[in-house]
Parts: C-alpha cells; structure tokens; sequence
C-alpha cells in the first residue's frame, strides 16, 4: 500500500506515492535521482546522507519519506546558487576539506547547520559539533579550517 | 612561470563535482533495465550447508532469479583466484568459491544470491532463502588455530598452516649469544576494518550480442580487475571493461577482486540485464577485506651501549578463512623486510606463519604489513632504551643509519633508496621542544601526573615496485605504470594514465607535472583514469605507488614529446636538431632564443602534418611505460605527546608532530592531507579501533555503533613539517606518502603511553588503549 507524499526538495515541488518504509535518502537518491546525498553506514553513524529538513541538518537515513511529507528538503545538489557556489563549498574547495568526497555533502550540510547555531566557532566547537559526520581520509584537519574559513566569510 | 606550478599547493580539480553532489559514484550509476542483487550470508563462521531452498523466495513480488554457487560454478565461473603465492613458503591455496557450496568458514561467507526489481524486493527475498547448516566447530585466532586439535578449516592444511616464511640476514643466534641485554614483547598488533566511507559496489551489464560484459566497480585497480575476472569468469580479457568511478577511498579495502563482482557478472549473464549489487555496512563489516590481526613475539639483543646486535622475532599472521587477492604478500615480503627500520640491525631472524581461521579474510589496509613491522621494531627501541635507562631519542641515534644518497642495504637484503634520518629527528625534536617536554615531564611526575613522550623514527617500502622483483616474490602480475600524453592541434592536452586514484588528488598533481613540464596552462591538461577501455594499463593506486611509479610514466611520455618536438622545430627553422633546446613551453635554437617554436605551433604543426621532416610520424603523441629499479623508501619522525589520567585510565593527546619526507613535494597541500588522514587512521589503531570476534566466530564489532571510526573531536590539530630528500629511483625524485602517517602514528602513540606509565611499573597493554585497559594495568601493576 502506497502513500502519496509532497516533498519541496531544493525549491521544487516533489508529488509520489512512496512504500511506507521508504527512507527519505532512498526517495532523494532513487527516486528523485538526487545522488549527491550518499549512504556511508546503516546505524545512522556517519552522517554522509546528512541534508536539511525545514532549515535543519537531519541525517536522512533516519526518516521515513512519509514522515518528512510537507517539509522543506535542500541537499547538496541545492546549495549552491545560480552556478555561484555556497560558502562553506567554496570554503571546502579552498582548505582541501575533501579527499574522496564520499562524506563531503553530509559533511557540508552539518558544517551549515552549526554555522547557523554558532557563527562564530572555536576549532573545539567545530570538532564538536561535526562529530555526527565520519570522513575516513582527511583527518578532520582541513574540514576544521574550511568551517572556520567559511565562518570568517560569512562575518565578513 | 610554468615551473612554479610543481611545488604549488594548487586547489584540487575534482573538488567541484565532489562538493556540489554531481560527482558519480558506483552506486549512482543508474541503467535502463537495471535490476538489484541482494546476498544471502551466513550467521556461522564454520557450518556445512545441508540444504538451500529458494523455493519461497522465487516466489516472492518482482524475483527473477535465486542462485547458489553450485549454479555459478556450472556455469563455469571459478573460485577467485589468490594473486601473491610467496616462494618457498610451501604456500597452500585451497579454493576460495565466489559463493560456498558445501561449507561456510566465515560469518558473511555467501551462500546465495537474488536479484530482483528493486533495492527492498531484493533484500526480502534474501532473508526468505531457507539455508540448513550443521556448524562445525570454531576457531578465530592466529595463535590457537596452529594448536593440537584447533578446528581445521580446509582439506591439505595441515594445523591451519597456510604458509611458513622466513628472512634471515646475519647469524641472529650467534648475536644473541654476545649480547649484554635482551628485551622481550608479546604484541597483538590487532584487526582492523578498513572502513573506507563508500561500502563497496558493483553494476554489471552482460551484452548478448556482442558477449561484452562492463563492470562499474568501487576498485583501486580497474586493470587487474579485468585481468582477474578474465580468469574467474571465463570472458576473454578483452571482452571486458571495468570502471572505476568516482570512488570512496579505499584505504586497501578495494584491492582485492570479490566474490561480487562474479556474481554480478554471472546474474546479469542469465537476466541479459544490467544488475546493481550495493555492500550495506553491516554487510561491509563481514565481506569486505579486514587488515593487520598478527600475534609477535619479539626479542633484540644488544650491548650495554645501546648498539643494538639483533632481532629475532616469530609471527603468527591471521589471514582469515580464505586467501584474499594479494593477502599473502603482506605478513611476508611488506612486513618482514622492514625489518631493520631505520637502524643498522646487523642480524635478523623472523619466522612468519600465515594461518587460516574462521573469520572474514584478511588482506593489505594502509600501511598493510609495515605498520606490523615498525610498530614492533619502534616498540622494542623503547623497551631497550627503558632496561638501559638511556633516553629514547639517544637509543634511535646510536643505532640510525647515517645520511646516504646512493642506497643503504640492510640485513633483510632490500636496500633502502636514499634517507636522510637524523635529520627528520632533528627537526621533529626541534618542533616538539624535546627537552622542555622532558623537563615538564619530570616535574608532573613529581606531582604524580602523567605525561608521555613518544617517539617513531621509520623508513617504510612502497612505490611498489619494479617487476621484477614483484615475479620474483611470487606477486602474480606486473608493477610497471604507463601513460599516454596527447596534444590536441589547438595546443591541449589529454592524458590517460593507468593509476586510479580514489581521493588521492593525482588529477591535480599530474595537470601540475604536465604542466610544469610542456609549458601548457595546467587548465589545458586534461587527466584520465579509472577505466580499462579509456586508459592505457596499469597495476593500480596502492601501495603508495600512484605518483611514484606514475609519474614516471607520464615523464617518459612527456620526455618523448619533447624530443620529438626538438625534432620538428629543428625542421621548421632549418637548424640542426642538436641545437635546438627546450624551456618552458618554447623549443629554440641554442643561443638564439628569438628563433623559437611554442609547443602550441609544434602541436598544430605535427597534428596538420603539412610539413614533416622525412620519416617523422604526424601528431604529437607519445604513450610511455614505466618500470622503477627499485622501491621507494619514505621516512620520517613522529612524536606523541599524551597525558595519561591513572585514575580513569583516560588518555589526552595533548600534541602531535609529524615531519615525513616523500622526496620531491609537487603538491603541498595534497601531501599535508594525506599525512592528516594517515595520521588519524594509524592514532584509531593505537586508540579505539579493533575488530572484535566472540569464539563462535561473531562480528562483535559488527557495525559503525560497536567499531570506533574516530570523530573530529578525537584528535588535537596535527603539527606537519616536511624534508625533502629525493630518491633516484624515478625522474621526479618523488616517494610515496599516502601511508607514512599510518605506519608512523601507532608505535608514536604507544610508546607515548607506555613513556607516561612507565613510573608505575605498567607491562605491556595491548591495543586499542580503551580507558578501561589503561585502567586495568594501572590497577594490576600497583597491586
């Protein structure tokens, strides 16, 4: 038994009808064919399918596409604005915050949603506060830089 | 300037399609007609399969098709195939079937496999396969499975014995016979799961007519794949094309060629569809490749001086159930010829058992071996260092190779490139304010706070390698890199290489090599890699090998351009080709610099062929292969500085230092990122990290909430320095670097701990150094 659901997924308005246990990465990724949210973990560990529902970081492994009908998604692909790209992107770009990039847009979303809750971070809040984020090959070190990179631009 | 580009920490090309989601990773490849592929794994790690009934689940909604491996191998398709059989090791290889037929040896052996229309149908049909084992007796440890009456896990492996190997330089009992002390270690240098972030993956799409099959694969070497399904599958190699995407690091993880791949390639042969096989972690945990599991026991001889006289040591190497692509490769040749570190350790003695248990195979993560070998040579340093009362550092530089530039041979007979190991230490004690550490030390001591100092001064082996010393240690193909260099008539360039990077930046840091070296706009320099039908061979990005063995492929293509276009201009100016010369882009007549060609007019000229000296080809074009003469050696020092809190067994890293040197730095930034990660991955074995098996054969560590993937907020903010001592082994000078931080960190970490425990008399803890087993040994050592 289906459900019809209405998503605005990055602006645009998103009708289906999704099985009930459809997860909301799995409706991004496979039925909207918005891959750019990737699936790192099954626990809910890693954060690599991390994207915003109604303003907030959400990892979207945990919700069911039925449960987020109504909402406001943006995810990677939504960032970015007219071809300019977001500032914690282009932060991440300029820091090297990214090596195989599997965890980077999860990685960016929570990096967005801490700006929004502290604009102004200390390298141990920003350690803190990505600590739902895994990423295997960085470090963390640059990813460290390109938030508090992006914070300085976002004040400035 | 052009040949300001090498050395420039210039921003990354991939980045922009990583950091806006519009990169393509295996699991985004979508097909028209493509159907997913779900596996069936077994819950024991040791069982004979009485029956499988896929009955009910080909019953079930949008099923097309249950397979057993007893279908797979009529259909021909052959266990997969073990690619290092190290000589005179009296290696066995039983059969390793794609899919088991009759027994399972690991919890994650697959039995099964469904596809069907989608994700979720696939998945319930695999849990409807009905499978009846009878379990079998369980053993999961190196050690015990050698034993008197250990479970035996496969026909003609005697004890569990896969393979005996030894290295022998010297006379290592004579040694130990003159010597003043001896110190002694049992070290479990533990399991580890590599936890690359992309789980592995694979779409396979079989062509009826043509009897093509394209394989998109989560693999750090797309040619061997190809080269290893040929085998396995019985489609001729050049049927085959294998693509590696975008793919989510590897860390060794995706070396091997799977069980999956086959099983794919078979479904999509009987559906005459593209079929989608996507690992879930759990599912990663059990069938994807685990690293390190040895047991050691270790000894070194020395005098009262500190001059160390030998090194003996006996091994037990967990491979796990079934022999992995190159897994035998690792305990033996990358681990017991680094034997000798960064010292003159005159007399070595190992002896190596690689050992079949009940668990999930075991084949190369990072580091994969040296991390095996430095951890027990750095550990050893400092329990001599401590039974003499001499400093750590003193101890590393009465026994340290001096500077040398034309090849140091050690006891195990590799000999090392070029190094320069004092002066890593130096520096790093310099960054590190040593003697003020040890001051500060002292004086906390006295208030009964812990602080420990560790050190690792290391050479590792990698660049991997020339071929044939690969024929000659029983690796099953080629170490050679190759690349083709092509100018387009507008003055571009595409170049096609044989490596595949996968988060290592080599798109970047060949567009700097290229241009730096034709005088071209790094941004004209197009890089091409990951895709058998695309790119010329190669043997992969492992083994710290993609710019230290690729690289000097594209600097024979790019020395070929050159020449031939000296030999063009020498035509166009009416000049002999013996004066004309290269700089910068401009190919001109020596000491008329005015009379020139830009390597955009030779392009043109050679692509439009309109005038061509007699016997030159048309184009500018040049394909180059690249075998090194030998390995290369990276080295460098590392120091850890920890607070130990007695009470609660709680470790803080308070700093870490690292100076590493590759040799030639191209990338800066690239380099420094690849020491973070190193660095991180090296501290989490040190740490938390450790797979973990109960003995009926169970994944204790089975998921991301019971392994300990380290967090941001675990580490302090690496302190990095670099020395730059160029090898000649290729024509950059450049060393690998994608593996030191992992090799250095762990023995840099313990030996801190163990420095800040020391007063309290604490023995050995083995690894991850957990609160609680901090804890515990405080307690026992007071009691």
């Amino acid at each position: 038994m289906k459900h019809p659901v209405s998503i605005t997924v990055n602006g645009a308005k998103q009708v289906a009808d999704v099985e009930p246990r459809l997860l909301l990465v799995h409706f991004l990724r496979d039925t909207l064919g918005l891959t750019g949210t990737n699936v790192g973990c099954d626990t809910s560990q890693c954060g690599a399918c991390t994207v915003f529902i109604d303003g907030q970081a959400v990892k979207s492994c945990t919700v069911l596409a039925v449960q987020a009908d109504g909402s406001k998604v943006t995810t990677i692909e939504g960032l970015a604005t007219n071809g300019k790209l977001h500032v914690m992107q282009q932060a991440f770009w300029d820091k090297h915050g990214l090596q195989c990039g599997f965890c980077t847009p999860g990685m960016i979303m929570t990096a967005c949603d801490l700006l929004q809750r502290n604009p102004d971070p200390s390298e141990e809040d920003v350690r803190h506060g990505i600590e739902g984020s895994l990423c295997r090959c960085t470090g963390y070190q640059n990813i460290v830089a390109a938030v508090r990179e992006a914070a300085a631009q976002m004040k400035a | 300037m052009a040949s300001r580009i090498l050395g420039s920490g210039i921003k990354r090309r991939e980045d922009p399609r990583l950091i806006t989601g519009t990169a393509k990773y295996t699991d985004d490849i979508v097909l028209p007609g493509m159907v997913y592929m779900s596996v069936v794994r077994s819950p024991y790690a040791h069982a004979k399969i009485k029956r499988i009934d896929t009955k009910k689940a080909s019953a079930m909604p949008g099923v097309l098709g249950v397979y057993t491996g007893q279908q797979l191998k009529d259909a021909g398709f052959g266990p997969i195939p073990c690619a290092w059989v190290v000589p005179g090791s009296d290696t066995k290889t039983p059969p390793y079937p794609p899919v088991a037929i009759d027994t399972v040896r690991y919890t994650g052996n697959a039995v099964a496999f469904v596809v069907a229309a989608d994700r979720s149908q696939a998945r319930d049909a695999a849990d409807a396969v009905d499978v009846s084992y009878e379990p079998l007796p369980v053993v999961v440890d190196g050690f015990k499975a050698t034993q008197p009456k250990a479970p035996q896990l496969h026909d003609g492996v005697p004890n569990n014995v896969c393979f005996h190997w030894h290295v022998t330089g010297g006379d290592v009992d004579a040694a130990f016979k003159s010597a003043d002390v001896i110190v002694k270690d049992h070290i479990i240098n533990q399991r580890l799961i590599p936890n690359a972030m992309e789980p592995r993956g694979a779409v396979a799409q079989y062509l009826g007519a043509t009897g093509e099959i394209t394989l998109w694969s989560t693999t750090q070497n797309p040619h061997i794949a190809r080269f290893l399904i040929s085998l396995d599958t019985g489609t001729s190699e050049q049927k085959i094309r294998v693509i590696a995407p975008e793919v989510g690091g590897g860390f060794g993880s995706k070396i091997p060629h799977y069980p999956e791949d086959s099983m794919a390639i078979f479904a999509s042969k009987m559906l005459n569809r593209p079929v989608k096989w996507t690992e879930s972690r759990s599912e990663n945990y059990r069938a994807t490749i685990h690293g390190r599991d040895h047991i050691q026991d270790v000894e070194l001889a020395a005098m009262k001086d500190g001059t160390i006289v030998g090194l003996r040591a006996k091994v037990w190497a967990n491979l796990g159930a079934y022999l992995s692509t190159a897994s035998t490769g690792i305990p033996t040749i990358l681990h017991g010829l680094m034997l000798s570190g960064v010292y003159k350790i005159p007399n070595i003695h190992e002896d190596v058992f690689g050992v079949f248990t009940n668990t999930t195979p075991v084949d190369a993560y990072r580091g994969a071996g040296r991390p095996e070998a430095t951890f027990m040579v750095e550990r050893m340093i400092d329990l001599l260092a401590r039974k003499l009362k001499m400093d750590p550092v003193a101890v590393r530089r009465k026994n340290m190779i001096p500077p040398f530039t034309d090849g140091y041979q050690v006891a195990t007979g590799v000999t090392y490139d070029t190094g320069n190991y004092e002066g890593a230490l130096a520096k790093a004690l310099e960054m590190a304010g040593y003697e003020k550490l040890r001051k500060r030390q002292a004086e906390m001591r006295a208030k009964g706070e812990y602080l420990g100092i560790g050190l690792c001064t290391y050479a590792e082996i990698c660049g991997l390698g020339p071929s044939q010393v690969a024929g000659a240690v029983g690796f099953g193909g080629g170490l050679w890199e190759s690349a083709i260099v092509r100018f387009h008539p507008s003055g571009k360039v595409n170049v096609m290489v044989g490596i595949s990077p996968h988060g290592q930046g080599e798109e970047t840091t060949f567009a700097q090599i290229v241009a730096n070296e034709l005088g071209v706009g790094v941004d004209d320099v197009e890089i091409t890699h990951g895709d058998t039908e695309k790119t010329p061979m190669g043997w992969g990005t492992y083994g710290s090998r993609g710019t230290a063995v690729g690289s000097g492929a594209l600097m024979g293509a790019i020395k070929k351009i050159k020449d031939k276009g000296k030999t063009l201009t020498a035509h166009l100016l009416e000049a002999s080709v013996d004066d004309i010369e290269y700089a910068d882009g401009k190919f001109f007549v020596k000491g008329s610099p005015g009379k020139s060609k830009s390597i955009q007019d030779i392009a043109l000229m050679a692509n439009v062929a309109w005038n061509m000296p007699a016997g030159l080809e048309p184009g500018l074009e040049a394909s180059s292969f690249f075998d090194p003469p030998n390995f290369v050696y990276p080295f460098g020092a590392h120091i850890a500085v920890v607070k130990v809190d007695a009470e609660t067994g709680e470790i803080a890293l308070e700093r870490y230092i690292a100076v590493d040197d590759c040799g030639k730095v191209i990338n800066p930034m690239i380099v420094a990122g690849q020491i973070h990660g190193g660095i991180a991955q090296g501290l989490g074995q040190a740490l938390w990290e450790g797979a973990v098996y109960d003995d009926d054969g169970q994944l204790l560590s089975g998921s991301m909430m019971d392994y300990a993937v380290p967090k941001a907020a675990f580490f302090p903010k690496f302190e990095l320095a670099m020395t730059e001592t160029l090898t000649k082994v290729n024509p950059l000078g450049v060393k690998g670097i994608g593996e030191t931080g992992t090799i250095a960190s762990t023995p840099a970490l313990y030996n801190a701990v163990a420095d800040a425990l020391a007063p309290l008399g604490v023995k050995t803890i083995n690894m991850p150094l957990t609160p609680e087993r901090v804890w515990r040994a405080i307690r026992e050592a007071r009691s």
